[in-house]
């Protein structure tokens, strides 16, 4: 899997993470990948959901240390 | 009788947020721009409809001007003021609550407003201004930041909250 966007939202709440989400999804090209790191809690809950709602893909979620989160979407 | 079902079912899966900001309260704001940036973001379509203390958010001049063109016009303009004299809709004590509050959602890296109001932007969320009040208050629509597309009457913003979610803030 080659990722070809990274966005860090751990230092970002709500409504930010979406907005933040979203706009580095718009920019992007269909078929490459976003990395986004993020925390634990609503967001990592609620972000999967809305990102496929919206028609992306979501390849993986990865727990990478004590509450970092690492989620692969596909544009 | 299956095909009002179908219809109703149809119009429950339409995203689609209208917010009335008649506040031009500086805390309100910040609800209204959260909700509209937030619902813009997972794919809502997203109305923002402008009127009386609203505007005030959204004036192209953020300190206090003399708009308008009648002397109570100018007077009310001048009071009124823009971006920057929004108060707090409790606990203002003549601005200080509000340095402060911004002083806390910097320090907790909390989107202020202005970031909140430009993520709404981003994300092509729609800017309406009220006719009525415009009238009343001698606003003309190159008073507003560019973002207010258009000026809309009752019936147009009926019109275009349609079938979705509406909140008066």
């Amino acid at each position: 899997m080659t990722t070809t966007h990274k966005l860090d939202i751990t230092q970002e709440h709500c409504p930010m993470t979406f907005v933040k989400t979203r706009l580095a999804l718009e920019k992007m090209n269909k078929g490459e990948i976003l990395e986004v790191t993020l925390t634990e809690g609503e967001a990592l809950k609620s972000i999967p959901i809305s990102v496929e709602e919206l028609g992306y893909k979501i390849l993986q979620i990865k727990h990478i240390e004590k509450n970092i989160h690492k989620i692969y979407i596909q544009k | 009788m299956e095909e009002t079902n179908k219809i109703a079912a149809l119009s429950n899966n339409i995203k689609k947020l209208s917010l009335v900001l008649f506040s031009g309260d500086f805390d309100k704001a910040i609800a209204a721009f959260t909700l509209a940036s937030g619902a813009a973001a997972v794919g809502y379509e997203v109305n923002l409809f402008f009127t009386f203390w609203g505007l005030n958010i959204v004036k192209e001049k953020k300190g206090r001007r003399f708009l308008g063109k009648g002397i109570l016009t100018k007077i009310f303009g001048f009071l009124m003021g823009g971006f920057k004299n929004l108060p707090l809709s409790k606990m203002n004590f003549g601005g200080f609550s509000k340095t402060a509050m911004n002083y806390l959602m910097k320090k907790e890296n909390v989107a202020t407003l202005p970031e909140l109001i430009d993520a709404a932007i981003a994300l092509k969320a729609n800017f309406y201004a009220c006719e009525m009040s415009m009238i009343i208050l001698g606003l003309k629509k190159e008073d507003f930041i560019a973002p207010i597309k258009e000026v809309l009457s009752v019936a147009s913003f009926l019109d275009y909250s349609k079938n979705g979610q509406t909140l008066f803030i």
